[in-house]
């Protein structure tokens, strides 16, 4: 059996002798908007491509009240709501002891994204956000706020991010899970949640 | 990774029940004959169609979503370069990851071959008394042939893609790395869940299939005592490693059981967090067109209180870096976007390769693997170079394809046909004027040979095809002196 040492060894034996500097790689990203408004209009553009959801509250409605609204078919007066923000109550509250498999039951979980990402329309958690990693996988439907000031414009700007590079898990949704693997038909639901809703509101 | 098309959300009208192809698999020793396969494959003309417009369609739309970025080809030489950084750093980068994995408390093994990688993840769940496990798609564990050696040990693995999923239950191989069902019908995924999961045999709705897949995986997700996963990219400078997927089927593998064990192949190095920017900007847009998959995840530490396996494996693939031929497959990310274009994959469905790596990507990976086995391969191929104008990390597919051939000839490792049909063509060929001789008796030949001349055994190509018209114009050479040559000059045509 071949360890560390020997596969190293081969490799240093084996692999090509030309130099080759790791390039510098642009931001290309002159031409998104510079406006907050306008990122944010990139942003709901593919997040509705992806299958997501934007959910503009109206004047004087409680983010309770649009998350209501935005998922008027999806619930009933049982649906178990375990939300992570402080904004939206819910009936259920996750716990970090809280097994993975205890989640099994939850309608919807209501999470905070970190920030967006306007050319993919992403949202991005860390354990910090999910306090259970599993809940974001085991709901039935995904309720995210965010923070329209977070959005980035792409995707080498979200990786040039430092606040997550300690994170033991950090994760870019793009709308809900979603398959087409039986004769290219397009399901939302194949593993993890049906729907992606996502709120904005500005972090207090 | 796994499929949205969103071409498509309804049912096509008709439903089909022309029975699956099923091409013979070849035997432990056997060389895969490609050729007869495929001819399998084409009998079953509704399956032959409906497969070659779904991985055209998932070409174009990588088209469209190309064209959408105005740095695509920048992005494509940007990869590329990284990538032959990271492998020529290669032992330098993996020391790094392989450190840095080590710090963030995960554990790191080390596998020479597929069989070190099955004993070593064997004997993690061995510790544990792990019984059940539930894993996300990975071709480096297809390579290995896990999932079969796992069988022979009693420990039970759920497939949670839903494309490999069908393909476990139906007791089949993957036929495309990205689709791995995309071969089957509706209605074959009807048969084979009717007969697996007790669903109605009379119901091909894929909303229906998808979600009685979805009823019947979700208590086996739950009651998992380990999760697997693959990786698409592993990062030296932070020790993490990223998953892509559409279903989130990973993440629920990796988040829900306590222990996660990764199995990532030695070449998925990168250097830094930001050169994922350009990766995950083409991968799945070189895949399926959408810009991103509905899931990317990072995993760089155990979720507190669970355990993190990393099995890092070489299987060939340090042996393959000191080829100055063909080590620039390593840089290969398994998008499938080759086999998307390739003429012949899309005519000849996946499983007729009757290996873990499919199409042109399979031509160049499957020999380094069994060269005797897979020695036909390189030949499925028209040498059109569309794979290397697809690929996002600038592989020259389509050469490496052809020295394969080269290096399968010199081990004598072609077919008799084949070789004494290439030898007469490679004298013609390297003589202009044998070469301009045998064109005007073979366009002559066209004209008069009877059919059974043109279609013998020998003729693979004829086999499938009708052979072209001869041009009205004779050779572009007759054309050219014709029409072109220096007339002061009437011998400039014979120069070499």
């Amino acid at each position: 059996m071949r360890g560390r040492n020997d596969i190293l060894a081969d490799i240093r034996a084996n692999k090509p002798k030309f130099t080759a500097p790791a390039p510098a790689v642009p931001n290309y990203d002159d031409h998104y908007p510079s406006d907050a408004a306008g990122l944010q209009a990139r942003f709901i553009e593919v997040l509705e491509k992806m299958g997501g959801a934007w959910a503009e509250p109206e004047a004087n409605e409680s983010l309770e009240a649009t998350m209501r609204r935005a998922l008027a078919d999806k619930l009933d007066a049982n649906s178990l709501i375990a939300s992570n923000v402080r904004e939206i109550k819910g009936n259920r509250r996750v716990h970090a002891d809280d097994t993975p498999a205890s989640l099994h039951d939850v309608d919807v979980a209501v999470l905070r994204a970190r920030f967006g990402v306007a050319e993919t329309g992403t949202v991005c958690f860390t354990e910090a956000e999910l306090t259970v990693n599993a809940v974001a996988y085991l709901a039935q439907h995904l309720v995210v706020l965010l923070d329209p000031a977070t959005i980035e414009t792409n995707l080498h700007r979200a990786y040039q991010r430092d606040d997550y590079k300690n994170a033991r898990y950090t994760v870019f949704h793009t709308g809900p899970s979603a398959t087409a693997d039986i004769e290219g038909v397009l399901v939302r639901g194949a593993q993890g949640v049906r729907s992606l809703t996502v709120i904005p509101t500005p972090t207090v | 990774m796994s499929t949205p098309d969103p071409s498509q959300t309804q049912n096509s009208a008709e439903a089909v029940r022309e029975a699956q192809p099923k091409p013979a698999k070849a035997r432990p020793g056997q060389r895969v004959n490609h050729a007869s396969a495929a001819r399998e494959f084409l009998q079953s003309p509704i399956h032959a169609q409906s497969h070659d417009e779904r991985v055209w369609a998932m070409r174009q739309r990588r088209d469209a979503a190309a064209e959408t970025i105005p740095e695509w080809e920048e992005l494509r030489d940007l990869a590329s370069q990284i990538k032959t950084h990271a492998l020529t750093h290669l032992d330098e980068y993996l020391e790094q990851f392989a450190d840095n994995a080590a710090a963030n408390g995960v554990h790191v093994h080390w596998a020479g071959d597929a069989a070190d990688h099955n004993r070593i993840v064997h004997e993690i769940f061995a510790d544990h008394g792990v019984k059940k496990v539930i894993k996300s798609k990975s071709m480096l564990m297809e390579e290995c042939g896990f999932r079969h050696y796992m069988e022979g040990v009693g420990i039970d693995i759920v497939e949670t893609d839903l494309g490999e999923r069908i393909q476990q239950l139906d007791a089949e191989d993957p036929s495309h790395v990205v689709v791995p069902a995309v071969h089957k019908m509706r209605s074959d995924v009807s048969q084979v869940f009717a007969k697996t999961l007790g669903s109605d045999p009379d119901n091909d709705d894929a909303h229906y299939l998808t979600e009685q897949q979805r009823q019947a995986t979700r208590p086996l997700i739950l009651d998992a005592d380990a999760g697997m996963t693959g990786a698409n990219f592993a990062v030296a400078e932070t020790g993490g490693f990223v998953v892509c997927t559409n279903e989130g089927n990973a993440d629920l593998s990796a988040n829900v059981p306590n222990l996660h064990v990764a199995s990532i192949g030695i070449e998925k190095i990168v250097p830094k967090l930001s050169d994922l920017g350009v990766f995950i900007r083409l991968l799945s847009r070189s895949a399926l067109g959408s810009p991103i998959t509905q899931y990317t995840s990072h995993f760089r530490a155990p979720k507190p209180g669970g355990e993190m396996h990393i099995v890092l494996v070489d299987n060939g693939r340090s042996k393959r870096l000191a080829d100055e031929r063909f080590w620039s497959s390593l840089k290969c990310i398994r998008c499938g976007a080759c086999m998307n274009t390739c003429p012949v994959f899309r005519r000849s469905g996946g499983l007729s390769y009757g290996a873990t790596y499919t199409g042109p990507l399979g031509l160049i990976l499957d020999p380094s693997i069994d060269a005797y086995r897979y020695s036909n391969l390189p030949f499925a191929s028209t040498l059109n170079g569309s794979c290397t104008n697809v690929c996002p990390v600038k592989i020259n597919i389509h050469e490496q394809i052809f020295e394969w051939r080269q290096v399968l000839a010199e081990d004598d490792m072609i077919p008799w046909t084949k070789k004494s049909t290439l030898a007469a063509a490679g004298r013609t060929l390297a003589s202009p004027r044998a070469y301009r001789a045998a064109i005007k008796s073979a366009h002559s030949a066209l004209k008069h040979l009877p059919d059974w001349a043109l279609y013998n055994k020998l003729n693979a190509w004829g086999q499938v095809r009708d052979l072209p018209d001869v041009p009205a114009e004779g050779s572009f050479h007759d054309w050219y002196r014709q029409h072109r040559l220096n007339k002061e000059d009437p011998t400039a045509g014979d120069r070499e």
